[in-house]
């Protein structure tokens, strides 16, 4: 305390010790900085930018600016309620004519497509049709070529999709769509898959999270209250999961589940069943397998978090008075809530995310999120959509952090 | 003293608070940590497990307590017999070695803790609650969590926390053991403190003999699994029954050697180097046999004129410096280590190594065992 003291009273001292600790701080600084480098370099390099860039796409609108240049320029002349003025029908026109023969058409096409069901076709169409040279009415030609060139429609899509950056994607993703006037409404019934897609998801991650957590919470408690030999058995037995790939696992229930799989040929043999469960290509086979993967995430979570809860606490609120329920309530339970809290959000996270299990386990009406973005990403290579999807999965899954890091704190989400 | 001062060093008294009857336990059936213990308690004293570590005085509580089921004999509270009793039906208080306050909970909620089970009304947990933390002094810290306060205010708490419930009696497993020594003395005061002004019977485990000469009314002195004896505090020191207990208990010389003389009570041993030493017994000894000899080394006059039984001159093999006694290491009976204390008054001689000195002691100061 006085050595203190003395230090801050006498000014010239102070200032150069300052000055050395700040010194001795930086060097530790440089030091952990380079330490880390490697690992902040790659994962900048090879996740947080690729990602980005990706995202980017469920906004970008690359296409329409770069095929119809002319047409984005002269489409701003144009106000809704009336014909497109001749320079706008010329400019689209030569735009099309450069873009003959070119694979590019397509390409064009079936982004517009996504935004006018058959637009494709008439893009393809009408640059098959035109001739090498735009004659003097440029309107006469197209409607020529196909009369839906008289239809405002396309030509509304053509002036709102226009700019550089999009909400198309987005509001896809959400199942709503901007209507020629410009205002923002829910798609047709039939056309929605989104929304029940989000609400399925969600569903099936938070049922799979409670189905763990009531499994696993028993089997954790025992691991850490076994002692060492049996410990690190049943450690073992949580862990042999782990180093099996993902994709043998699924296939492995995939074996046993179906109709004249292992599992009916044992219930009907006991005689609890007559007939074969269906337990694939359904819900119930989606959560058999994904419990089966994710239990070890929801396990190691909670036995740490139970290996440091002291039996001291046990026994003193035992001997307090409180019987086995009332100490499970009042002690054990509050003492665990970190791992609790951990081992869900690994747990849902994780399944939110799932695509292999669901898509070889699960029927056509149970596969998730992640389903779609491989669609979308692989077979219909609308990469807009896919982004804008993951976009949303991302924005879902943060919100649910904060939510539970403000109920239960930040602290206590780690995972030890 | 208070009345407890009369009571018997006997294992069998009237109407204890509890009772062990024939008691083992052995965790791997095959020895045993805990033999045959037959141990009665009495009502409002303060009895103290005294041994080293694997002695069984810690088991010994725990079965008390009811974490531990004895492998045979009961164990009775109050003349009921609570053997197969869980330790949530006991009505004991048990404070831990460890801090085992809830840290989930605030100071009062873990003080209240037992009258919440209990279901007690609200207003007089918080009620009993500050009174509990009043009686400890931490008045002002109810609404602290454990983590924020030290480690001697957090086994007050738990202290309070274990007498809110008013139990009969309370257990305590080495609480002081992880303190530091200035405040295990001053929490020492404050325990006799509350078990005089409470009445409460408090069983304590410790393997610090300090500790246990200073606070117990009685002292159960533990060692491979059997009390080796149970006495109250100043008979333990003056008359141990035998070897262990006379180390154990108290700095202690430790000769032994061959019995060359019989008298009634007394015995003359050979230790060796033509040393003979006359000393006091309780046990009946035949020329030839072995024996150990126990004189503690405040018991030996070093360089005074006098006339003692024992007086030998003897050669300083060390002096160890301790601010308030010089400690002489000397080189007796053949060699083997030999302990005195000389006050540090400030004049008198300087002792050395190598020094030869003059020292004595009665008869009635050194007890002979016989050689186990």
């Amino acid at each position: 305390m006085s050595a203190t003291t003395t230090l801050a009273d006498t000014g010239q001292v102070p200032r150069r010790l300052r000055t050395l600790v700040r010194r001795a701080e930086r060097q530790h600084l440089t030091k952990m900085l380079a330490l880390m480098a490697p690992s902040v370099v790659f994962v900048a390099l090879l996740f947080v930018v690729p990602i980005a860039l990706f995202l980017f796409r469920s906004v970008d609108n690359v296409e329409i600016p770069k095929y119809l240049p002319s047409t984005v320029a002269e489409i701003g002349q144009w106000h809704e309620g009336e014909m497109p003025p001749e320079g706008v029908y010329r400019a689209l026109t030569e735009d099309l004519i450069a873009l003959k023969g070119e694979p590019e058409a397509a390409v064009l096409g079936r982004r517009l497509n996504y935004s006018v069901p058959g637009f494709r076709g008439l893009v393809t169409r009408t640059v098959r049709q035109l001739p090498d040279t735009v004659p003097a009415s440029a309107r006469d030609l197209l409607a020529g070529i196909d009369e839906r060139w008289l239809d405002p429609v396309y030509w509304a899509t053509l002036k709102q999709q226009s700019g550089r950056i999009t909400d198309f994607y987005l509001l896809s993703a959400m199942d709503l769509q901007r209507g020629t006037d410009g205002a923002i409404t829910q798609v047709d019934e039939t056309q929605a898959v989104f929304l029940s897609l989000y609400g399925r998801t969600l569903y099936t991650s938070v049922g799979v999270t409670v189905i763990c957590l009531l499994i696993g919470y028993p089997v954790a408690a025992v691991m850490a209250s076994a002692g060492p030999a049996a410990a690190n058995w049943l450690l073992m037995l949580v862990l042999v999961p782990f180093w099996t790939s993902l994709l043998v696992r699924t296939t492995a229930w995939v074996v046993l589940l179906q109709t004249e799989g292992l599992v009916n040929k044992i219930l009907i043999y006991l005689g609890i069943i007559n007939e074969p469960l269906s337990l694939m290509f359904n819900t119930a086979g989606v959560f058999i397998a994904m419990v089966h993967v994710l239990l070890p995430y929801m396990i190691l979570p909670l036995y740490s978090v139970m290996k440091g809860v002291s039996p001291v606490h046990l026994r003193a609120a035992s001997s307090l008075g409180a019987p086995p329920v009332t100490v499970f309530r009042t002690v054990y339970l509050p003492l665990t809530i970190p791992g609790i809290a951990a081992g869900c959000t690994l747990v849902f996270v994780l399944s939110v995310g799932f695509y292999v299990t669901p898509a070889l386990v699960g029927g056509p009406s149970d596969q998730m999120i992640g389903y779609f973005i491989a669609y979308f990403t692989n077979s219909a290579v609308n990469w807009g959509l896919a982004s804008a999807l993951g976009a949303f999965l991302i924005l879902v899954i943060a919100a649910i952090y904060l939510v539970l890091g403000k109920v239960v704190g930040f602290d206590k989400l780690r995972v030890r | 003293m208070n009345a407890i001062a009369s009571i018997p060093g006997k294992s069998q008294i009237e109407d204890p608070i509890v009772r062990f009857s024939g008691v083992r336990k052995s965790y791997d059936g095959e020895t045993l940590v805990v033999r045959d213990l037959n141990l009665d308690i009495v009502r409002g004293e303060f009895l103290t497990l005294l041994g080293p570590s694997g002695s069984g005085k810690t088991t010994s509580l725990m079965m008390l307590a009811g974490f531990e089921a004895p492998t045979e004999g009961t164990i009775s509270i109050g003349g009921k017999d609570v053997t197969a009793l869980p330790p949530h039906r006991r009505g004991i208080g048990v404070v831990f070695q460890n801090y085992s306050l809830f840290p989930h909970m605030t100071i009062g909620q873990n003080v209240g803790y037992p009258l919440r089970v209990r279901g007690t009304a609200q207003d007089e947990i918080d009620k009993r609650v500050m009174e509990a933390l009043e009686m400890v002094e931490l008045g002002a810290f109810g609404d602290r969590r454990p983590a924020q306060l030290s480690g001697g205010q957090q086994q007050r708490a738990a202290l309070a926390r274990a007498l809110v419930f008013r139990p009969d009696l309370v257990l305590l497993d080495e609480p002081l053991g992880a303190l530091d020594k200035q405040l295990r003395e001053q929490m020492q005061y404050e325990l006799k403190r509350l078990h005089e002004e409470l009445k409460v019977t408090m069983v304590y485990v410790t393997h610090d003999q300090t500790e246990a000469l200073t606070m117990s009314d009685r002292i159960a002195v533990f060692n491979d699994g059997r009390i080796q004896q149970l006495a109250r505090p100043a008979d333990l020191y003056e008359n141990p029954q035998n070897a262990f207990v006379a180390e154990f208990v108290g700095e202690n010389n430790r000769l032994s050697g061959i019995v060359t003389g019989v008298g009634e009570n007394s015995v003359q041993v050979d230790v060796g180097g033509a040393a003979v030493v006359k000393a006091r017994t309780s046990s009946r000894f035949a020329k030839g046999e072995k024996a150990v000899l126990s004189l503690r080394p405040e018991r030996v006059a070093v360089a005074q004129a006098g006339k003692w039984e024992n007086d030998f001159t003897v050669d300083i093999d060390k002096v160890v410096y301790l601010g308030d006694i010089n400690r002489l290491l000397l080189r007796f009976a053949g060699g083997s280590e030999f302990a005195v204390r000389v006050a540090n008054v400030g004049s008198g001689p300087a002792y050395k190594r190598g020094d030869s000195v003059r020292i004595a002691w009665r008869q009635a100061d050194c007890l002979a065992f016989p050689a186990e």
